[in-house]
């Protein structure tokens, strides 16, 4: 992984709100078309620090350096610039309810990439149809399912070509039945070598695709390392042990 | 009673171009509310310490001083000492949009307020400014929300412009009071001024009804049942 050059840099990132520590001193690389997992007990931390590498939440310290340049946190224009490169997938998916699906996408065209009317349609459509709802085009969010709404979500936020994405447990606020929708549509994208970053409880992501898991506990990475290094039998990692117990609900779950 | 009928008969048009007046005032000064209101509620809930202190300050000049002061103290007052020669329409129209200004903010703040915060969060992901993220996405969302709201609005600020009477804009109250003085049909006059201020509360907030099942977004209840 080394010798691949990083895309994004986060060195030492620490947030808090009033006395209460949400991260401290988090450092993350991505190399390009790496997929790295963040996994770990819920309050952990995970959520911020997505949060932090597209300065969503600004951290109260610590370095970002996006392509080699390194991001001014306290300058907004800097901040846009990072935004623009890097999608956001959230666990609630955050369409907005006032447009159509096609609109949901076309609006981040037109205002932030200034395409016009006609190039931004013809941009969304194909986005749309690359997670097979090019026929919800013109369906508002409270008419879609939660699967599609988290679709047109990745639609959404692929339209703006980033050359990362954030991926904050994209499956956890759906039906059983709808997550493999959702899961099938990242795997398609970890096979085009998308570089993500994600936080995610779902086993077949974690095993399958994750290059690197990170895992995360009171606002540190506690443990990294490939899932062969992590999950491989006879481990007793903190990863190997929680895993187990995700596989453990699924099972129960059945 | 033959008398009072042909006394109102006779002032009905003399009232109705008085109503045009009113119209235009609230019309006015409701459109003047939307745009103060607006940009003060973006204020109030985007701005830094200072703009919302700022805000918070007129917003409770405007609320807690009654509407005739406001009138008398800008009228008489403040637009005479800045050499300001305004006419009694243009007066009461400024003062009712400053107050209706101050409510309306409030009610755009709690709209904002009642997002879900991930709206703004996924307009910033994207990589939009916040005054995108506010104009494209925040204010087409709590303009809707707002309607029945500023309906409320819209129907105090009528009523309220009656008061425009008392520094002698002609409208639908001064006109009234004009011929029930000078006939003493004050019972059959006043009735027929409240009748006209009902019909036109009643036609405007239909109107607003209309307004927010047409911009309604698809998939919303808005019932409360469907």
């Amino acid at each position: 992984m080394n010798n691949r050059h990083a895309i994004l840099k986060c060195t030492d990132i620490s947030k808090s709100y009033g006395n209460q520590t949400i991260l401290s001193d988090v450092s993350v690389e991505l190399a390009k078309g790496e997929i790295k997992v963040l996994i770990g007990p819920s309050g952990g931390g995970k959520s911020t620090l997505l949060q932090c590498i597209n300065c969503l939440v600004v951290p109260d310290s610590g370095e970002i350096t996006m392509e080699g340049q390194r991001i001014d946190l306290s300058r907004k224009q800097d901040l846009y610039r990072l935004r623009q490169q890097v999608g956001m997938i959230f666990q609630d998916f955050n369409l907005f309810d006032h447009l159509t699906a096609l609109d949901n996408i076309t609006i981040a065209l037109r205002k932030v990439k200034k395409l016009n009317k006609v190039e931004a349609k013809e941009r969304a459509l194909l986005e749309l149809d690359q997670v097979g709802l090019a026929d919800k085009a013109s369906l508002y969010p409270a008419q879609l399912s939660g699967g599609q709404k988290q679709r047109v979500a990745i639609a959404r936020a692929l339209a703006m070509d980033p050359k990362i994405l954030l991926l904050d447990e994209p499956t956890s606020a759906l039906d059983p039945t709808l997550i493999g929708e959702v899961i099938a549509v990242i795997k398609g994208l970890a096979v085009k070598g998308m570089t993500m970053i994600m936080a995610t409880h779902q086993i077949s992501l974690i095993s399958n695709i994750a290059d690197e898991i990170l895992f995360m506990e009171k606002g540190r990475i506690v443990e990294h390392g490939t899932p062969a290094m992590l999950l491989g039998c006879g481990n007793d990692s903190r990863s190997q042990t929680f895993c187990d117990k995700l596989n453990d609900l699924s099972a129960t779950e059945g | 009673m033959p008398n009072a009928l042909s006394v109102v008969i006779d002032a009905l048009p003399y009232l109705l171009q008085g109503s045009l007046l009113t119209v235009g005032i609230v019309i006015a000064a409701m459109s003047l509310g939307l745009i103060i209101g607006t940009f003060m509620a973006v204020g109030l809930v985007y701005g830094n310490k200072i703009v919302r202190y700022l805000l918070t300050v007129y917003l409770w000049i405007f609320r807690g001083v009654p509407v005739v002061v406001l009138l008398f103290l800008f009228y008489f007052g403040i637009f005479n000492f800045l050499g300001l020669q305004f006419s009694a329409f243009t007066a009461v129209t400024i003062v009712l949009g400053m107050i209706t200004g101050a409510y309306q903010a409030n009610i755009f703040r709690g709209a904002i307020l009642s997002l879900p915060q991930g709206q703004f969060k996924a307009a910033s992901g994207l990589g939009m400014t916040d005054g995108q993220a506010i104009q494209s996405i925040i204010l087409p969302q709590i303009l809707r929300i707002s309607i029945p709201a500023w309906s409320n609005e819209f129907s105090i600020i009528l009523k309220d412009s009656a008061l425009a009477f008392v520094i002698g804009a002609p409208e639908i109250m001064a006109r009234t009071q004009f011929v029930a003085s000078r006939t003493y049909q004050h019972l059959s006059m006043y009735i027929t001024a409240g009748i006209i201020y009902f019909i036109l509360t009643w036609a405007g907030v239909m109107a607003l009804r209309k307004l927010e099942q047409h911009v309604h977004i698809p998939g919303y209840s808005y019932n409360g049942n469907q």
